[in-house]
């Protein structure tokens, strides 16, 4: 029962009560740790690093008697397994790294634990993070820990942060990290009820994260609320020399404007996020959080973002094109997995073959005939115009409006398995998420009601490159207003 | 222009250079690890250069500026914004399975070198593009029976890939080319110019033509390593495709081997076997760009050019062009010449630097920066002979002492007792003594034969030990056997 109570706390309560004296940030690690233990069945780590995290969490209470706490003192998270760990396996959830133990920290990792964070493990993805459910993980697919109402089959968490969200939401942790490159923090966060931002491409470092799609992949905090991640991001941000596209811009304080509420601000609603397969449930919310913005002081406006629809095939061809360079290292001749053949060629092939999943070796094979002679033009290039067409269309938007509201998915969480053998289908699910990654502003879901069938929604803001003040904001005035409070069946 | 004779007319060789010159700086092109030559394998690897999970590349301040300033020294047009590209491709000693290239957007573009032909005419070489690079590992395939080693000291140490239009018209001139280029990148500092250490190769293209044709289909050799390949390959390229055309053939385009043993070239690979390296900008780079302000602030510094040098030598300092180009060739020379000419007659500055100095470098086998004889030495010795304080004739020995000693000019004539007599007294006591002497052949002189002065100077010469001033002897010999 008391260690029920520490699980549920948000890492706002949590840290008062560490500074109050209340709770040991060792009491917080052994609440999880068990809690942990007691859901191996959503399979969301990989890795559980528990002698680990006793020993962060004491090193964090000695800190905290010596007067010296920073802003993450003695909260444990977990780490998405795409982020290297010095001398905890790394995986990316590939078979090619099963085994991979870095010599190095990632440095957003390492920014958290130099903030005082305790790290329990590192938590299940896409392979790769390539996904939207969490199904392509070599370590098998992570478990929902929601239920549709009257229907017992197991839920997939969305992806690719899928361990992540179901960690937060199965209170396994206070928060994790995530990483979004098309959706793969807000999908999630929407599926499974939780709080995920992503920021500006460049807020965060790059360094030390296993790369799927270099100009797209963006490392962001998942949590049980919008002041979790506003102080989570804190930590995670910053200019770093080791990441040419981090950018050297001052991290603000976040916390410090998260109730400074909308009023006077204007919220676009962009007309083609509606679209025809939209259900009644998601349109209602979407209405019901513009309703929550007018009474809040904001002022909706409608904009236009006229290539939304060329979003979603563009993304298609950019991220593959990059993770298709970017896998070739996975050869097996330096580290990781490796597979004998007759000769070189068919040692590559062999190690390839048997190291990557399908979905990976799919986007492979996209990627490369994408950037192949005689199609790079075609496909690639014209891939790059419309994602400058795509930023574009956010840029005069945001000449009209703050911030913009959209539903973050076009459904709910289904079921493990109902959409794997259908690529497109599963492409869908990050239709309203990749156009922001294209233009590389921040985006974030906040939980925000439920579906028709007892299933966390979520409601997506967007803002401005570098304005996560506001972001975060708006996120804030939607979850006063929604006060959503519903949470997941314990189960296990 | 040198053709080549076949059997149905004349032929031209067409030659175009893709020269790889790696960049003097202390770290590779996107990490810090170290670039020295020489060291125990896998030694000077970063995380970044062997391409660990999650690492990405930050572009080296230093290679940039060093292309920088060898497209200044090319007097090439510098590309305010370059982008690095993605060229992919699967090898072992390819960590990334890509190399980081500059493809459609170089840092260096359109630029030209001059170069002296045998016959002394000029030829202008244009130069297309300069691009950095990343260079690959060492594969070795020696070492096992089974196995392949990988040494990745070398993977990623910057290159940078210079291109050339096919403005050469013989090997000779290909040659020229590259020892030209070799020479600029020394004087620029940007490119040690190593060959036999791999910091300076080329690939080289080579077609034929009839002259003043059109183009014929050209075959790429690569990676030649010293100056005499180049040439070789490339005399050995044109002959072979000159009788397959004559034969009743055609060119294959193809990249080709050299074997330096035997002297041929050999296929590698056809054009259809060219990989698709899916070439596309590095997510993980920015585009690189550079403001007029710091290329002006690097082109400010650059130091004087081979050209410039030369002109400068013939122009103030009086040198014939011979000199000047034989003494412009190499830097250390150049400034050791300067040291040495610094406010002496700089004709024979040169003739000294060129003959005597080089001359006893090659044959104790050292290069300038080893010679015993320091330029201040040398310009203390061509001030003894300018003072009349020892004859020409005695330095050639001095300088022998000198070269043997390391000691200078001063302290060797005066220990040996070398100074020249200029005193006439005591050289008319000399002359009167040989013409009292030889009265048989003072007859022989005063009755026409005065070509025998030259012996009565020899003689005047040979009883002073060499030490006379012979303008002085003259000038005594006149007088006495004229009168």
């Amino acid at each position: 029962m008391a260690d029920n109570a520490l699980t549920d706390l948000t890492i706002a309560e949590a840290r008062e009560r560490l500074d109050r004296g209340e709770v040991s940030a060792r009491e917080l690690a052994e609440a999880h740790i068990a809690a942990i233990e007691g859901a191996r069945a959503l399979n969301a780590f990989v890795t559980e690093t528990p002698e680990r995290a006793i020993a962060d969490a004491e090193a964090s209470d000695a800190r905290r008697r010596r007067g010296e706490s920073g802003a993450l003192e003695g909260i444990p998270l977990g780490i998405k397994d795409l982020f290297c760990t010095e001398g905890v396996m790394s995986t990316a959830a590939s078979g090619i790294l099963d085994g991979f133990v870095p010599t190095y920290e990632s440095t957003v990792s390492a920014n958290l634990f130099a903030a005082g964070a305790v790290m329990l493990g590192k938590l299940n993805l896409d392979e790769f993070a390539m996904g939207s459910s969490n199904e392509t993980s070599h370590f098998g697919p992570v478990e929902n820990p929601w239920r549709r109402q009257g229907d017992n089959r197991a839920l997939v968490p969305g992806g690719s942060s899928g361990g992540s969200g179901a960690a937060v939401a199965g209170r396994l942790c206070l928060g994790a990290t995530g990483t979004d490159t098309g959706g793969s923090i807000r999908q999630p966060a929407a599926f499974c009820g939780v709080v995920g931002a992503k920021p500006t491409y460049g807020r965060c470092s790059r360094w030390g994260i296993v790369a799927f799609a270099s100009s797209l992949d963006q490392a962001g905090p998942m949590a049980r609320s919008v002041r979790d991640t506003a102080l989570m991001l804190g930590a995670m941000a910053g200019f770093d020399p080791k990441d040419s596209t981090s950018v050297d811009i001052d991290v603000p304080d976040f916390e410090a404007t998260l109730e400074d509420g909308v009023a006077g601000l204007k919220v676009g609603i962009p007309a083609e996020y509606s679209l025809d397969e939209t259900p009644d449930d998601i349109r209602a919310l979407w209405d019901e959080g513009i309703a929550w913005l007018r009474d809040a002081g904001a002022e909706p406006v409608e904009v236009s973002l006229p290539h939304t629809a060329f979003a979603l095939p563009a993304y298609h061809l950019i991220a593959p094109a990059e993770a298709s360079s970017n896998l070739a290292r996975y050869d097996g001749v330096r580290y990781g997995q490796r597979v004998e053949g007759e000769d070189l060629i068919d040692t590559y092939a062999r190690t390839r073959g048997a190291g990557f999943g399908a979905e990976v070796r799919r986007r492979i094979l996209i990627g490369t005939y994408a950037l192949s002679a005689g199609y790079y033009d075609a496909y690639y290039l014209k891939a790059q115009k419309v994602r400058t067409l795509v930023a574009r269309d956010f840029e005069r938007a945001f000449e009209s409006c703050d911030f913009l509201l959209t539903p973050t998915c076009p459904s709910d969480a289904f079921a493990i398995g109902e959409k794997s053998d259908d690529p497109i289908a599963m492409y869908l699910n990050d239709v309203l998420t990749v156009p922001a990654s294209l233009a590389g502003l921040p985006a974030m879901s906040v939980p925000a009601g439920l579906s028709g069938g007892g299933l966390p929604l979520g409601l997506q803001i967007v803002a401005r490159a570098f304005d996560e003040e506001t972001m975060f904001r708006a996120a804030r005035a939607i979850e006063k207003a929604a006060a959503f409070d519903a949470r997941p069946e314990p189960r296990g | 222009m040198s053709l080549i004779e076949g059997r149905s007319g004349a032929w031209e060789t067409v030659i175009g250079l893709e020269v790889h010159a790696q960049v003097v700086s202390e770290s590779k092109l996107f990490s810090g690890a170290s670039t020295a030559f020489g060291g125990e394998a896998n030694a000077q690897v970063s995380l970044v250069d062997a391409a660990m999970p999650g690492m990405l590349p930050v572009v080296n301040e230093y290679c940039v500026e060093q292309a920088v300033r060898t497209g200044l020294g090319l007097g090439a047009e510098i590309n305010p914004v370059s982008v690095f590209d993605r060229k992919n491709y699967f090898y072992p000693d390819l960590p990334q399975g890509y190399q980081i290239s500059q493809y459609s957007q170089p840092i260096v573009g359109r630029g030209a070198v001059e170069i002296a032909l045998e016959d002394g005419t000029q030829r202008t070489v244009r130069i297309l593009r300069l691009h950095l690079e990343q260079d690959a590992g060492k594969s070795l395939h020696d070492r096992d029976p089974r196995r392949t080693w990988v040494d990745l000291n070398r993977a990623g140490v910057a290159l940078m890939e210079i291109v050339t239009e096919p403005d050469m018209r013989s090997p000779d001139e290909a040659a020229a080319f590259m020892a030209k280029l070799r020479t600029i990148l020394r004087y620029l500092g940007t490119c040690d110019g190593n060959m036999q250490e791999g910091s300076l190769r080329a690939d080289v293209n080579v077609s034929v033509r009839r002259p003043g044709g059109a183009l014929g289909t050209r075959c790429e050799i690569k990676n030649l390593n010293s100056i005499r390949f180049i040439r070789q390959a490339a005399a050995y390229e044109a002959g072979r495709q000159v009788e397959i055309i004559e034969g009743g053939g055609s060119i294959e385009q193809e990249t080709r081997l050299f074997d330096t043993d035997r002297g041929v070239t050999r296929p590698m690979r056809t054009k259809e076997e060219e990989h698709d390296y899916r070439y596309f900008p590095d997510p993980d780079l920015l585009p690189l760009e550079l403001t007029r302000d710091y290329v002006d602030r690097i082109a400010a510094d650059l130091p004087e050019l081979p050209d410039a040098k030369k002109a400068r030598f013939v122009r103030e300092l009086g040198l014939s062009d011979e000199d000047a180009e034989v003494l412009v060739a190499d830097r250390d020379n150049a400034e050791y010449f300067e040291a040495v000419a610094e406010g002496r007659d700089a004709k024979a500055a040169a003739n000294w630097v060129i003959h005597d100095l080089f001359g006893a470098l090659n044959r104790s086998g050292l290069a300038i920066g080893e010679a015993p004889v320091g330029a201040a030495h040398l310009g203390g010795l061509i001030d003894l002979i300018a003072a009349g304080t020892i004859s020409g004739r005695i330095a050639k020995d001095v300088f022998q002492a000198m070269f043997e000693t390391g000691r200078d000019a001063r302290s060797i004539v005066e220990e040996r007792g070398l100074e020249q007599v200029s005193d006439t007294g005591e050289i008319e006591a000399v002359v009167d003594g040989i013409l009292a002497e030889r009265e048989d052949m003072v007859a022989e002189y005063r009755s026409g034969k005065t070509k025998l002065l030259g012996f009565f100077v020899g003689q005047a010469m040979k009883a002073t030990g060499g030490k006379a001033n012979p303008k002085t002897v003259n000038e005594i010999l006149r007088a006495k056997l004229d009168s």
